[in-house]
């Protein structure tokens, strides 16, 4: 590395060396510590801090509340909102699925035929997505509506009975969270799919596989990380969604998203919205720890990435 | 690789027909008509939304509704007309800008020191940073509020900034990351040797270089920041931002100079990605 200097005497060349080498391996700290610090304060300390909160006793009428151990509030809001929490996993799964199988041949193709287009159709892929989450979720609202541009006109014809509705049904929600999430699955499936080596299914040709042949045994086994990493980033997210329950669902579609904003912000029931929220957190830590040990963190970081 | 290739092309000369014949069949329009129909169906709320910005309601009603009326210009001329909702907009970008600039700097240098530098630890912070990004939103707002609530620290602007700073280095950090891993090392090594000081080589050569992501970086945090919702929503207390705001209104319908606004954002944010999309292309 330092290659210059070559007349210095040998021995300061050595000890400068030698500091610049202890600097040296000093410098990656120097350039984490302010957002290192940053995120102890405020991603990793507030994450311990909920568990804390998660284990008060008390009201806040009843003199604030006070750190007691009490693992009742867990046996609590798991007897409480069984249902909720059925209803969500059961909801999260279906979307899962659903985006997984929307988003793999739509990113297939981006990849893989999309040729000097795989930009531009990116881009109009995502620019949905620059707008607010809520006001996308306004809208699916007012396009679902019982009268809406989607409906109507079929009612209008006769094809539809009027009593036919949508909104306030457990599809309209499960549709809501599918289409909000879909970048999420969207994006690691196609960093997954992108990096396979285009060469292999040529090869693959070559010993005479067919289309569907090279695509089952070559393309889809290298694929399988991205689908696992679009799972993870969909999965937990969707299980505590609360947004699209509250605007396209009724009052049959609470999930415990709606219980845990509801708890924090209205009721002021700090401990058991917290208890609740350390289960999601704790079902989100066992799934990402098996996910980057089996499979490493590279694919979810490069769709994050990705979207810039 | 290379001997399939010697063996296969022999054959190739001697069959009129080449190994891989082009899919001649229908189906070879299927996938992209498919990725046109998904479009379509991704940008229908966006559609809508523009649309709906010059909805025409009839008499005096002034909240958004399902049936489009016909054509009007009246809400791009009454933006500002909404009491509440500009000082919503204003706090929106007032935490925006700040959010993004910080984390960008913050993300920026944990992103050189992960791409560059190998030292003890990297996979620990390196499971923080794929935490931060894999974390669903409401454990991250719901967490931020009990250590608020705890610190008896004030909900407000205050509290979403630094929140939304939170959330985006981990964005900021990856997106850095993934262009100083691409970087030719020997392009700093070349100017150390031609007598230019670490921190020179830095910043006539490495920093240019990784320039076009720290601005898309920015672009990123800023837009995550606008955005956001539920994290807002946890920690806003009183304030409220554009989302925030249009939450609440929305219980009693939404007045069409929010599609307006969101529609200008909109605009606004895909000038600025195609502008990054294009510098990058021009710079390599």
């Amino acid at each position: 590395m330092t290659r210059r200097g070559v007349d210095t005497p040998e021995r300061a060349e050595e000890s400068r060396k030698r500091t610049l080498g202890s600097r040296r391996r000093l410098v990656p700290y120097y350039l984490l510590s302010p957002a290192g610090l940053f995120l102890t304060v405020f991603f990793l300390l507030p994450l311990v801090l909920m568990i804390y909160t998660s284990l008060q006793s008390g009201g806040l009428l009843a003199g604030g509340f006070t750190f007691t151990w009490e693992f009742g509030n867990y046996t609590e809001v798991l007897g409480q909102y069984q249902r909720q929490f059925l209803r969500s996993i059961q909801y999260s799964a279906i979307v899962t699925v659903v985006a997984l199988l929307l988003a793999y041949p739509l990113t297939y193709w981006i990849a893989f035929y999309a040729g000097k287009w795989k930009t531009s159709i990116l881009l109009l892929i995502l620019a949905p997505f620059f707008v607010s989450f809520i006001i996308r979720t306004i809208q699916w609202k007012f396009i679902l509506a019982d009268s809406g541009p989607l409906f109507g006109p079929i009612k209008d014809v006769g094809l539809l009975p009027d009593g036919f509705r949508v909104l306030a049904t457990p599809f309209a929600v499960i549709a809501g969270i599918t289409y909000n999430f879909l970048p999420f699955t969207a994006l690691p499936l196609y960093v997954a799919l992108e990096r396979i080596d285009k060469r292999l299914v040529e090869a693959a040709k070559d010993l005479y596989a067919s289309r569907w042949q090279a695509f089952r045994r070559v393309v889809w086994p290298l694929s399988i990380p991205g689908v696992f990493a679009g799972f993870l980033l969909t999965f937990v997210p969707a299980t505590g969604d609360y947004v699209n329950a509250d605007l396209l669902g009724g009052p049959g579609t609470t999930m415990i998203g709606n219980i845990i904003q509801q708890k924090f912000l209205t009721e002021l029931d700090y401990p058991e919205a917290a208890a609740l929220s350390v289960i999601l957190m704790v079902v989100m830590l066992v799934l990402a720890s098996l996910y980057a040990r089996i499979l490493g963190t590279e694919d979810v970081e490069r769709a994050a990435g990705a979207q810039a | 690789m290379s001997a399939v290739a010697a063996a296969t092309r022999p054959v190739e000369r001697q069959a009129p027909a080449p190994l891989h014949r082009p899919n001649k069949r229908w189906t070879r329009f299927l996938l992209p008509v498919y990725t046109i129909v998904m479009i379509v169906y991704l940008s229908s709320p966006i559609v809508m939304m523009i649309l709906y910005s010059f909805n025409d309601l009839p008499g005096q009603i002034d909240r958004q509704s399902a049936r489009f009326w016909g054509f009007t210009f009246d809400w791009w001329k009454n933006v500002w007309n909404i009491p509440g909702l500009p000082g919503a907009f204003r706090n929106s970008l007032k935490i925006a800008f700040p959010s993004a600039a910080i984390s960008t700097v913050f993300g920026a240098l944990f992103g050189l020191a992960l791409g560059r530098y190998r030292f003890r630890g990297t996979r620990g912070v390196d499971f923080v940073i794929f935490l931060a990004i894999a974390v669903p939103e409401i454990v991250l707002g719901a967490s931020l509020l009990s250590m608020f609530v705890l610190a008896g620290f004030p909900l407000g602007l205050g509290s979403i900034l630094l929140s939304h700073i939170g959330f985006s280095i981990a964005f900021v950090a990856v997106t850095v990351r993934a262009r100083v891993q691409g970087l030719d090392r020997n392009l700093e090594d070349a100017a150390q040797d031609l007598f230019a000081s670490p921190v020179t080589a830095f910043f006539k050569v490495t920093l240019p270089l990784i320039t076009p992501a720290i601005m898309a970086g920015f672009l990123l945090a800023f837009v995550l920041s606008l955005d956001d919702f539920v994290i807002s929503n946890f920690v806003a207390g009183q304030e409220s931002t554009f989302p925030l705001w249009v939450y609440g209104a929305q219980r009693i319908g939404i007045p069409p100079q929010v599609n307006v606004m969101a529609t200008i954002l909109f605009a606004a944010g895909i000038i600025a990605a195609i502008t990054n999309v294009v510098a990058q292309r021009r710079r390599g």
